[in-house]
């Protein structure tokens, strides 16, 4: 056994819906290697910033609600990026499954070698955030290619890990209904995907990017409509 | 004993004496399946709420107040009869002979009813005065023995809310007896326990006694007349569901016409109401629409109750409330669930009559509850905010499976138990008064024991520890006392006879102390325990203001060093209060309540170390105060979960706000999770929760814009109420409180 390290986590949410199945509790993981547009949470970019915690302290902190859990509930890692951080998270994830709860990880997918291959064989569902269906949409906007979260799926597919593909809808940059239906033979080509969200792009970090003194890329991109974001639903699911 | 009305039914030991709940358990059908059954409201139903819109519309554009008879003193026969629409009402009988008209009721006190009269531009008649000139009130009588000291207390807001000048409520009958027994068999057993106690040695306890049967059964007589003037013959067993339900009502109608106690609750009657309802539905005289309509048009009777009440007294339980708190669900000791078809057709009203703060319908949680009922009451919370949920596998241990809630969060046997209902006692300001040596520095008096100001730069926990110790002491005395007075006085000017004749002659007594600001002297102590704080004194040498410097673990994020003082707060509390002796015996018990008047206990409080400026509200009930919760909603649950119901059997109240979309993505997803959260918070022995689902938006919305959102329903502490009738002040507190929502 390598040496215990101490994770870097930006926060912890006890009550986390959104996140994958059921009432799940949720950590943050500090840093992120992408510098998305549409980028909710620029204050987990840092890769010093965070407070550092043992794996330990968090499965006992999580297991103080493991009542709410019910039967699909459990432990979610999301970011920031985990996978800068996966040792770390694999020995998180290992304690969750001693504790008998299951695992989920909320990843954009741009990182795969083997420490990840290997965090991967602790993780029960995967939340894959395909930011974009084309190349040229990631080096704009994401600042790399979309073929690692593209292996990445490949890979869930081959291991048959559950994988839940997520997409932020920005008005202007994936609205179309072209994308949607290339996000779509994206799931279909995959198995092991079994649940598409598409999640409506939001300004409340505006202030964020204020408080820090940086500038929000997106900050004149309009949020979707209900109206816009029901009808790409309605062509995702037809 | 048998009855030609009880055909049908299984016979058991309730035939032979009072006993609905032996009755309930031989005769009940447990329903574990979903609300599919369900009828919508009919035509009738529609019409009929429709007219009564248009009535509470019209009283709110009054003021609040409708109509005020000034001259009628209200007791059960007082008034000729009134009906919303008599030609279409399935069940009858109203408070005064006009819907929403309301009467006096000086019996509590006349000053508070002559000002309630004023604030809406009446005048209490000469009559009512006349009348009253030569009778001593139940507020008369406490004012000619509290003791200076108990005064002081009271005018600096250290005890606050007492029931000291209306009617203290918090008494339920079983007003289900008028229905299986009928009244004259009631009033039978009466005699008969009469009779007994006529043979035992006659001191204050058995004169007492003795001198309230007498008005006992003289009121149930009274009951007979009510109903009679409406047309019904209420000395016999309930032949079906409408007779079971109108005699219900008659005996509750009874209760609110004769007491205007603070909170006037219902019991448990929708499983009652059921085996009547299914065994008309078995014989082919009733339907499910027909079910259902019964239940709408009792419920809409509910909805219009009314006391007059004084500004004042809305300020510390806004909204208009009556508290008729109907318990549905929770389980039978001998394991099965006591959800019937009913208990789904009691919450259904809030669709077909629409979402309402009123009555008052509180769930009782068990683990055990079916998956069905429980997504159900999730999806009822989601749409219409309007129900609040007790655990039951807390409670039933204590009180069985035949208990009810009083108000908001006070448990008791239904017919054998009752409360002295008391108010609460303001934490945040007893520290105050504890670090300044017995002075008070927002009503600037000494009160309590005279020490010195605490000295030093920086406050010490453990000295400030003792200081409270002290004072805790003093205050639970004096509280334990004060509660004799209102207690004994309200027994000998007012006593609630009607309420009482539905309950064992015999009956347990609960003293039901509360305490305020809860967080606010957790996360003081906690301040003073685990960061810097520096007393700010005045130039009188007082110490006003605190500078604290540095972080210390607040209460609401499941972190023990801070949530075991509050827990420890609430132990210390009722020991204190044990060690004083109650009248007649009661059994003291504590509550973590403060409906809304947290906003009120602020307003006459100092700044406190933990960085509450002076006058800024409480958290309501036992909740942690707003925003300071950092880990998100369940450790929020956490740590109000710690606070034992074993110190604090009247009830801790929590109320929780969150947004659909925090909830999850589906309408299906948010069900499922809340029911998850509630098994949880509950699995954790919490004691209540009360769940709002939405967004401040709509909230600030109806806060500019009053009149687009006359229904706006929202769980408040311990109650819901129509946002719109809360004061502008409450409102605000209301947005301000923590939403959980998603980041």
């Amino acid at each position: 056994m390598t040496e215990r390290k101490l994770g870097r986590v930006h926060s912890i949410q006890s009550m986390g819906t959104l996140d994958g199945p059921g009432v799940r509790f949720v950590v943050f993981m500090q840093g992120c290697p992408l510098r998305c547009g549409c980028c909710h949470n620029p204050d987990t970019w840092d890769l010093d910033g965070g407070k550092e915690y043992s794996a330990d302290e968090l499965i006992t902190r999580a297991l103080r609600f493991r009542e709410y859990f019910g039967e699909d509930g459990g432990i979610t890692v999301s970011g920031g990026e985990p996978l800068l951080q996966t040792e770390f998270v694999k020995e998180l994830f290992t304690l969750t499954h001693e504790n008998g709860l299951n695992t989920c990880l909320d990843t954009s997918g741009c990182i795969l070698n083997d420490k990840v291959r290997d965090l991967l064989t602790v993780c029960d569902r995967v939340l894959l955030d395909i930011k974009y269906t084309t190349d040229a949409l990631y080096r704009e906007n994401v600042g790399c290619s979309i073929n690692t979260p593209l292996e990445f799926l490949d890979y869930l597919d081959q291991k048959g890990i559950s994988t839940t593909l997520r997409q932020v809808i920005i008005p202007t940059k994936n609205d179309g209904d072209d994308n949607i239906l290339a996000l779509k033979s994206i799931a279909r080509a995959h198995k092991v995907v079994d649940k598409v969200e598409l999640l409506p792009f939001r300004k409340l970090c505006q202030i964020k990017y204020d408080n820090m003194g940086i500038k929000f890329p997106f900050s004149d991109i309009p949020e979707p409509t209900k109206e816009l974001m029901a009808r790409l639903e309605k062509i995702l699911n037809s | 004993m048998k009855h030609a009305n009880w055909n049908g039914f299984i016979g058991g030991v309730w035939q032979d004496e009072i006993n609905v709940r032996d009755f309930i358990m031989r005769n009940y059908k447990p329903y574990e399946g979903d609300s599919s059954f369900l009828a919508g409201a009919t035509p009738r139903t529609e019409a009929l709420m429709k007219k009564l819109q248009g009535l509470f519309t019209l009283e709110r554009q009054f003021g609040g107040v409708l109509d005020i008879d000034t001259s009628t003193v209200s007791s059960l026969a007082s008034f000729s009869p009134g009906y919303l629409d008599k030609e279409n009402e399935i069940i009858v009988g109203l408070q005064t002979n006009r819907p929403l008209k309301r009467s006096v009721n000086p019996f509590g006190g006349i000053r508070m009813v002559r000002q309630a009269c004023e604030a809406y531009g009446y005048k209490l008649s000469p009559k009512v005065e006349e009348e009253f000139r030569f009778r001593t009130t139940h507020n008369e009588g406490v004012f000619r023995a509290y003791t200076d000291e108990m005064r002081a207390a009271r005018k600096c807001h250290v005890i606050t809310g007492l029931p000291d000048a209306y009617g203290r409520g918090r008494i339920i009958g079983d007003y289900r007896r008028v229905a299986l027994y009928g009244v004259d068999r009631l009033i039978e057993e009466k005699k008969k326990d009469k009779a007994l106690l006529a043979q035992s040695t006659f001191n204050t306890d058995e004169i007492r006694l003795n001198e309230e049967l007498y008005q006992q059964i003289a009121f149930l007589g009274y009951m007979k007349e009510m109903a009679q003037m409406y047309g019904f013959d209420i000395s016999k067993p309930a032949a079906n569901a409408r007779e079971a339900i109108q005699w219900t009502y008659f005996a509750y109608l009874g209760a609110i016409k004769e007491q205007n106690g603070a909170a006037m609750s219902l019991g448990r009657v929708s499983t009652f109401f059921d085996i009547y309802i299914e065994r008309d539905i078995a014989c082919g005289t009733l339907t499910e629409e027909g079910a259902q309509e019964l239940m709408d048009d009792f419920v809409m009777k509910l909805r219009m109750a009314r006391h007059l009440r004084t500004p004042e007294y809305n300020e510390l339980f806004g909204g208009d409330p009556m508290w008729i708190t109907e318990v549905v669900g929770g389980m039978a000791e001998d394991g099965r669930t006591l959800v019937t078809k009913s208990s789904y057709r009691m919450l259904n009203t809030l669709y077909t009559l629409g979402s309402s703060p009123e009555p008052n319908l509180t769930v009782l949680w068990s683990n055990s509850l079916p998956e069905n009922f429980k997504k159900f009451c999730a999806k009822v919370s989601a749409d219409t905010d309007s129900i609040q949920y007790e655990n039951d596998d807390v409670m039933r241990p204590h009180y069985g499976d035949d208990y009810a809630i009083a108000c908001c969060v006070s448990a008791m046997k239904v017919g054998k138990q009752m409360q002295f209902f008391g108010a609460r006692c303001n934490l945040g300001k007893l520290l105050l008064i504890a670090i300044n040596g017995g002075y008070d520095t927002s009503s600037a008096m000494p009160i309590g024991p005279q020490m010195p100001v605490m000295d030093g730069d920086k406050l010490d926990f453990d000295k400030v520890m003792e200081r409270v110790e002290i004072y805790m002491a003093w205050l639970a005395k004096l509280y334990v006392n004060t509660m004799n007075i209102i207690h004994y006085m309200h027994d000998k000017y007012a006593y609630e006879k009607t309420q009482m004749a539905l309950h064992d002659t015999y009956v347990d007594r609960f003293m039901a102390f509360g305490v305020a600001g809860l967080s606010v002297i957790a996360d003081s102590l906690s301040a003073i325990k685990y960061a810097n704080v520096v007393p700010v004194k005045n130039e009188n040498g007082y110490i006003v203001d605190f500078k604290t410097t540095g972080d210390f673990p607040k209460f609401g994020n499941d972190d023990d060093r801070v949530d075991l003082i509050a827990k420890d707060i609430t132990h210390r509390m009722i020991e204190e209060l044990r060690k004083t002796p109650t009248y007649r015996n009661a059994i003291h018990t504590l509550s973590v309540l403060t409906i809304t008047s947290n906003v009120m206990y602020g307003k006459n409080t100092g700044a406190t170390p933990d960085g509450r400026p002076a006058c800024a509200p409480f958290a309501p009930g036992a909740n942690p105060m707003h925003n300071r919760e950092e880990n998100g909603a369940l450790a929020s649950l956490n740590s109000v979960a710690k606070i034992s119901y074993d110190d604090c059997r009247d009830g801790i109240s929590n109320t929780f706000s969150i947004t659909p979309e925090a909830l999850g993505r589906t309408e299906d997803e948010r069900i499922d999770n809340l029911v998850h959260i509630l098994d949880g918070y509950f699995a954790k022995k919490a004691h209540h929760i009360n769940v709002n689902v939405l967004n401040r938006e709509t909230l600030m919305k109806a806060y500019e814009n009053p009149e687009a959102y006359p229904n706006l329903t929202i769980r408040v502490s311990g109650y819901a109420v129509n946002f719109n009738k809360l004061s502008r002040e409450q409102q605000r507190e209301v947005i301000s409180r923590t939403f959980h929502e998603t980041i």
